[in-house]
């Protein structure tokens, strides 16, 4: 991977040539710099008075590199030897020009100081820069900075033109810059365009960050951004198997992830602060990230290949349910729904098929009326995470003792799914392929057989108020299998409770729209005979 | 001598004060591991068999042990004291949850001698006042020790416990030594007529009180021989005589169970055709009634026949009650499991406990009328109406043929009309019992496979959140491992290595198969629709599934649906070939982007982006240096070689990529025929007798491409080598040289014969210019570092993958249920989940 950065003699009338008393390397050698991951050269392909260019060329031995990773790393990237660390300025450049520039970037010079301070005529170029949020994000973090940016993006295959633009960019940056300015934020940048580090974080990410970042990162309109991604995501080790079983199937490992991350609303970028903890009372958490992200938000960024990083605007649970309701959160909308509607039916146990990260268990939980309380989900990173987030480990014992978690899954008869008074599946049979309702239903009305079943899923017919879902994206979730109408709900619903003895009632959950409904649509089952909502 | 009868299953219950040689006694007449002691329980949990505070929690360890046992089927001896009715009462209640028969044997020796004999132990200094207090205790429940709840109580005075002698009661359920063959007949309600024709059918020779069958068969009623039907006596004399004969055996059905009681004298509402048996049984000799009201009351709840395989009931039996006898097992046996609820009809709604059911034993029973005997999870059901004007079945064991001869007339009116099928089958019945936890699973091709717990949470929702329906999914491909590394210059495998291993196994013959580079495809097809929902209960008018290797259906889209029609239609010459109207194919789905084009663009094409943008401006700016005399010349030929690399690496990938619109540009290569009716064919057929048969679908594989234009089915290329053929060997390595030159991902070696024991199954040798998709673009600059490679894990999964796969298809081949064919299908994919090298 290459980085080159040049300068033109100035007003100064000073040589071009003292760029390399600024790098501290000298114009007429070829220096090298072992890394742990492979070398770094530092040399000159030009140095006239009027113009001179250090290149810094990074190898990197692909091979010996997932050899010494493997797995554990958390860019998983690496434990691959199809990759494009060899080629690509990512966080390897990053580290590697921290350490070879290390007295420019501190602005240190004792032959040239003034020109250390001074700004300087530089061009700086990246052929192959990784950048998730293509050249438009390229363009919203270097502008700020002062710099004129050409962002140019590299096809992914000229032979199969239909497959559309890689993730690189091919940048060159433009600009009057301190030459320490410059190096600092590409050292900042770089790993935050390409979204990924090769090494673990440790507790010193935020020193380092706010040192690189002094003079340049407070003011920046896109700090939020920066620094949520600067300190990266921690990603589960339970992910290796998951990507084995994708690689085997052809698949992508994103397409594999659990659809969890849907129901958490996504930070803003400009604050801190997330719904990450459901129990709200203990915000100093000394294990929490120190800024919101975890790996909640990396989903409902991915989920929906947005053109840029603006996630909050893209992901239906994290928009207001209409233009005049107060900002509540269809999610939360939901959940006090389907908690009402338990409530109402007077069941004091309720599992919740499904749960994914525990939205719902937390507000169950929160209510003492609820005397047992399940959630099932097929995902042990989903349990993992609502493990982590009901804060299950320092759950005190009577409350503790209300709560069940285990793996299960919905097309398989489940001995433990019995027993309950009400059954939830909220926002779940969605994430069922049609053919495999039927086993769904067999599960759970027939065999598990609660008295009560609630069961919320999407109106498709809503959809029409969502900017979002345009050309190309038909359903809310890529996860989705598909979305029904009210009609198509109901027809569903009614043939459910026909073949097994239930009587159906149906609800709105959010902003009933006149024309289109209400974005998400709620059935309550009642077995019948039983008490059933509305019979007092 | 005194014999001591106990049940041969069961729990016995020692009762005597300390110091009565309880102990002693059960040393001598058991087995150490039969006998669960108080003491040594109270040793365990307290270090000290003697200290009474531990007592409560000793006895809850003591139970749960019994307990267990009881479960497993073990006989059990309690070594306790137990001179108290409470003790007493909590072991019978146990032995009764676990349906198994109690006898307790009280040892009564003077109050003298057990405080004789406890002075002269150290560890029993509580002195004559507990023996005095125990022995008021046993004197008091010797009176009514009786009405316990035990089946004998055995009482042993001085020289008796001596002489004792212990004898063990098989249970009367227990026939296990008889091994048939066995005619299971169903329910015959008085239809006399139709029940000599049906033995007729069978081959047996009827009189009026008794049957033969010349090659020894033996006939096996499931009860309900009375009632209703035309002549209830006449059916009784047939079946008594066989019975006395020892050619049949009959269980009880509850119609006898209720007419004995009739006959009794017991008050009963006479309705479901009671009242004809009872007219026509006072028409006969009063000899006859005695006899047959004695035979009616002597029947017993079930059997299990044949070492434990085979279970008749009336009316089924799950499998905790198998061979176990309690009031609710002949409950479940003569009436079955209900809800419960009645229906419409006012009949109690039966709980489908066969549809839970997992035993390994088959289960025949009757009872409730079905329109067509039908086999769920190894239990079937021959009741199929002959007095409603139905048929008598009978099923023919072991050879699980059916046989029925119909009613001559409706005999009585069925109160829920005949022929109405049940509510649909039920779809997919999986439990989650068949697939989580740690697993072992028997397999006949390598014994038992372990599948460890968490790589099974994986595949639950791999399995449960993509997988196609589980009745399509009869199969999932093993893995496949390379063979030794090749020290070759310039390659890291190479055929040479593979032909020498398989040589060096004993192999003398071996397939060499073109690897096509596409995605694993799996393929069921069935003839019609009507096929599919016979043969795998698929109802929603599907004949097939093409899913992948890790069971996602290809095409999520309605594609799927038009190409198994399309390929249904190509494999018609095989319905008449294999003679079956379905088949599995195991196949190679291409072009590799039709599946895996998001994969393509996101990982190969990606590198090869970032590599052709980066490495011509390193070349540049280093032959700008270069320019400069700047000495830099190592560096700038070795990028120049990378990019060169960078274009290989991408046009190996680019080859395998084509656009597809529709179903257009897609071809299907099947390789093997995995199973059809009757036949797990993996498991049976040699190499050449699949190709053979594969070439009716694709044409030969040098056959003229016009033949073979327009069809999805496509030629698998391969050439058969003897291994002790130096010339053969080196042909191949040629043929491999030209196919992987010409861009080919490379071969498959495999014997030509169906192997076992440590030898792989298949071998892949993969081109050198396709490795650069695997190992990356400039791979071939570090072979040295690449061929530290461990293949050990890879080759021993692919052996327990293999086995398990045909355990999968074997098991669908006989038509066993469908939990048993997802078991091992299930725990393909969660080996597959475990860390191996994936480039291997």
């Amino acid at each position: 991977m290459l980085l080159t950065i040049s300068t033109v003699s100035s007003v100064t009338s000073r040589p071009a040539t003292d760029l390399g008393f600024l790098l501290h390397k000298h114009p007429d050698r070829v220096q090298e710099f072992a890394q742990s991951f492979g070398t770094a050269r530092v040399f000159y392909p030009e140095a006239t008075e009027r113009r001179c260019t250090a290149a810094l060329l990074l190898d990197v031995d692909a091979i010996r590199l997932a050899r010494s990773r493997g797995k554990t790393a958390p860019d998983f990237s690496l434990g691959q030897y199809v990759n494009d660390r060899p080629y690509a300025a990512s966080s390897l450049l990053a580290v590697a020009l921290a350490d070879v520039f290390r007295t420019a970037r501190a602005g240190r010079c004792a032959a040239r100081p003034e020109l250390a301070a001074a700004p300087l005529p530089l061009e700086i170029r990246l052929p192959a820069l990784p950048c998730r949020g293509g050249a438009a994000l390229a363009h919203r973090l270097f502008e700020p900075l002062g710099w004129e940016v050409a962002a140019e993006a590299v096809p992914l295959d000229e032979g199969f033109p239909e497959w559309g633009d890689s993730r690189y960019v091919r940048l060159a940056l433009r600009g009057e810059v301190r030459l320490a300015d410059a190096l600092n934020q590409l050292y900042v940048l770089l790993p935050v365009l390409d979204d990924a580090k090769h090494y673990w974080l440790a507790g010193d990410e935020v020193d380092k960050l706010i040192r690189a970042g002094g003079g340049w990162l407070a003011g920046h309109p896109e700090k939020g951004l920066i620094t949520r991604r600067y300190l990266g995501r921690r990603r589960g080790l339970e992910r290796t198997a998951f990507a084995r079983l994708a690689e085997l199937g052809d698949d992508v490992e994103e397409a594999l992830e659990p659809p969890v991350d849907e129901e958490v609303v996504p930070e803003r970028e400009d604050s801190a602060t997330g719904t990450d903890d459901f129990t709200g009372a203990d915000v100093s958490d000394p294990e929490a990230p120190a800024v919101a992200g975890g790996p909640d938000g990396r989903t409902t960024e991915h989920a929906g290949e947005a053109p840029h990083d603006s996630a909050a605007s893209d992901t239906p649970d994290g928009d207001a349910t209409g233009p005049d309701a107060a900002r509540v959160p269809l999610n939360v909308l939901r959940r006090d729904a389907v908690v009402a509607a338990v409530e109402e039916l007077g069941a004091r146990t309720v599992i919740d098929l499904g749960c994914g990260s525990g939205q719902l268990l937390a507000a169950l939980l929160a209510r003492p009326a609820f005397t047992r309380i399940a959630g099932a989900d097929v995902s042990t990173q989903a349990l993992a995470i609502a493990a982590r987030k009901l804060k299950l480990d320092r759950m005190p014992d009577a409350k503790r003792a209300r709560l069940e978690l285990f793996q299960g899954a919905l097309t398989y008869a489940d001995p433990r799914f019995a027993g309950y008074d009400a059954a939830v599946l909220m926002e779940v049979i969605e994430h069922v392929d049609p053919p495999r309702l039927p086993a769904l239903e067999r599960v759970v009305f027939g065999s598990a057989k609660p008295a009560h079943v609630v069961v919320t899923t999407p109106n498709r017919e809503y959809n029409v108020r969502y900017d979002f879902l345009g050309e190309g994206r038909a359903m809310r979730h890529p996860d989705h299998r598909f979305e029904w109408t009210r009609a198509e709900f109901a027809a569903w619903a009614r043939a459910v409770a026909d073949r097994y003895g239930y009587r159906v009632a149906f609800r709105a959950v959010g902003d009933d729209d006149p024309d289109v409904g209400p974005p998400t649509q709620m059935a309550v089952f009642s077995v019948a005979g039983e008490r059933s909502e509305g019979d007092g | 001598m005194v014999e001591i009868k106990v049940p041969e299953m069961g729990l016995v219950v020692l009762v005597g004060v300390s110091g009565s040689g309880k102990s002693t006694f059960a040393a001598r007449h058991f087995a150490p591991t039969q006998v669960i002691s108080s003491d040594y329980c109270r040793g365990l949990v307290s270090d000290d068999e003697n200290d009474q505070s531990a007592t409560p929690e000793a006895f809850d360890l003591l139970h749960h042990i019994v307990g267990v046992r009881l479960r497993r089927g073990l006989l059990t001896v309690v070594d306790a004291t137990n001179v108290q009715y409470e003790a007493r009462k909590k072991l019978i209640e146990l032995a009764k949850s676990h349906d198994v028969l109690a006898d307790a044997i009280v040892l009564d020796v003077p109050e003298g001698v057990a405080v004789a004999r406890n002075a002269v132990r150290p560890d029993r200094d509580f002195g004559p006042r507990v023996v005095v207090r125990q022995n008021k205790d046993l004197r008091r429940s010797l009176a009514r020790m009786s009405k316990d709840g035990f089946r004998r109580v055995h009482v042993l005075r001085g020289d008796e416990i001596d002489q004792a002698v212990i004898a063990y009661e098989r249970a009367w359920t227990d026939k296990t030594e008889l091994t048939g063959p066995f005619d299971i007949i169903g329910d015959v309600h008085g239809c006399r007529s139709e029940l000599e024709a049906l033995l007729r059918a069978l081959g047996w020779q009827v009189g009026a009180a008794g049957a033969v069958h010349p090659e020894g068969r033996t006939a096996v009623f499931v009860g309900d021989l009375v009632d209703r039907g035309p002549d209830t006596p006449g059916v009784l004399r047939l079946v008594m005589g066989m019975v006395a004969a020892g050619t049949a055996l009959c269980v009880s059905g509850n119609h006898e169970q209720k007419l004995v009681r009739a006959l009794g004298g017991r008050k009963v509402t006479v309705a479901h055709g009671l009242k004809e048996s009872l007219e026509q049984l006072a028409a006969e000799p009063e000899e006859f009634q005695r006899a047959a009201r004695a035979f009616m009351d002597g029947l017993i709840s079930h059997y299990r026949l044949d070492g434990g395989r085979l279970v008749v009931a009336h009316a089924g039996l799950k499998e905790a009650y198998h061979g176990r006898a309690s009031g609710r097992v002949r409950s479940f046996a003569l009436y079955g499991d209900t809800t419960g609820e009645t229906d419409e009809y006012g009949l109690p709604v039966r709980y489908p406990w066969a549809e839970e059911y997992r035993g390994r034993a088959m289960v025949v029973y009757g009872h409730t009328p079905v329109p067509e005997p039908e086999w769920v999870n190894n239990t079937i059901c021959l009741d199929t109406g002959a007095v409603f004007g139905g048929r008598l079945t009978a099923l023919r064991y072991p050879e699980r043929e059916l046989v029925s001869v119909p009613a001559e007339r409706v005999w009585y009116e069925s109160v829920r009309p005949l022929g109405v099928p049940k509510a649909g089958r039920e779809p997919g019945a999986l439990r989650i019992g068949d697939v989580s936890g740690t697993r072992y699973v028997d397999t006949r091709f390598r014994g038992r496979i372990k599948v460890r717990e968490e790589n099974a949470a994986a595949a639950l929702e791999i399995m449960s959140r993509f997988a196609v329906d589980p009745r399509w999914l009869v199969y999932l491909p093993p893995t496949m491992a390379p063979p030794e590394t090749s020290t070759r210059d310039g390659f890291l495998e190479h055929p040479a290595e593979a032909f020498e291993e398989f040589a060096a196994a004993g192999v003398t013959r071996v397939v060499c198969e073109e690897k096509h580079m596409g995605s694993r495809a799996i393929a069921v097809l069935a003839r019609t629709p009507e096929v599919a929902a016979k043969r795998f209960g698929i109802t929603d008018g599907s004949a097939g599934a093409v899913y992948t290797r890790t069971g996602r259906p290809f095409f999520g889209d309605g594609r799927m649906g038009e190409l198994v029609d399309r390929l249904r239609e190509e494999a018609r010459p095989l319905w008449d070939e294999l003679v079956s109207d379905w088949v599995v194919l195991d196949c190679e789905l291409l072009p590799w982007s039709a599946k895996a084009e998001e994969l393509i663009r996101r990982q190969y094409a990606s590198v090869g982006a970032a590599a052709r943008a980066a490495l011509p401006d390193a070349v540049a700016v280093l032959s700008a240096a270069a320019g400069r005399g700047l000495d830099v010349g190592d560096l700038l030929e070795g990028t120049q070689r990378r990019l060169d690399n960078a274009a290989r690496f991408r046009d190996a990938y680019a080859r395998y990529c084509w656009p597809v619109s529709g179903l257009d540009g897609v071809r299907l290569a099947p390789f093997q025929v995995l199973a059809c009716e009757g036949r797990a064919t993996a498991a049976t057929e040699p190499h050449s007798w699949h190709l053979e048969a594969l070439s009716l679908l694709t044409g030969e594989p040098d056959g003229s491409p016009e033949a073979t234009a327009g069809r999805l089915f496509a030629p698998t290329r391969h050439v058969f080598v003897s291994l002790d053929s130096e010339r053969e060997r080196a042909d191949a390595v040629e043929w491999w040289s030209a196919l992987t030159e010409a861009g080919g991902e490379g071969m498959v070696v495999k014997p030509v014969d169906v192997v076992t024991g440590r030898v792989q199954p298949g071998l892949k040798v993969r081109g050198r210019e396709y490795l650069r998709i695997i190992y990356g673009p400039d791979y071939t600059e570090s072979l040295d570092v690449l061929r530290r490679r461990f293949l050990g894990k890879k080759r021993s999964l692919a052996l327990r993958e293999h086995a398990l796969g045909l355990e999968a298809l074997t098991r669908l081949a006989e038509g066993e249920p469908l939990w048993r064919v997802h078991e091992p299908v299930f725990s393909v994919l969660a080996m597959e989940s475990e860390p191996v090298d994936p480039r291997l």
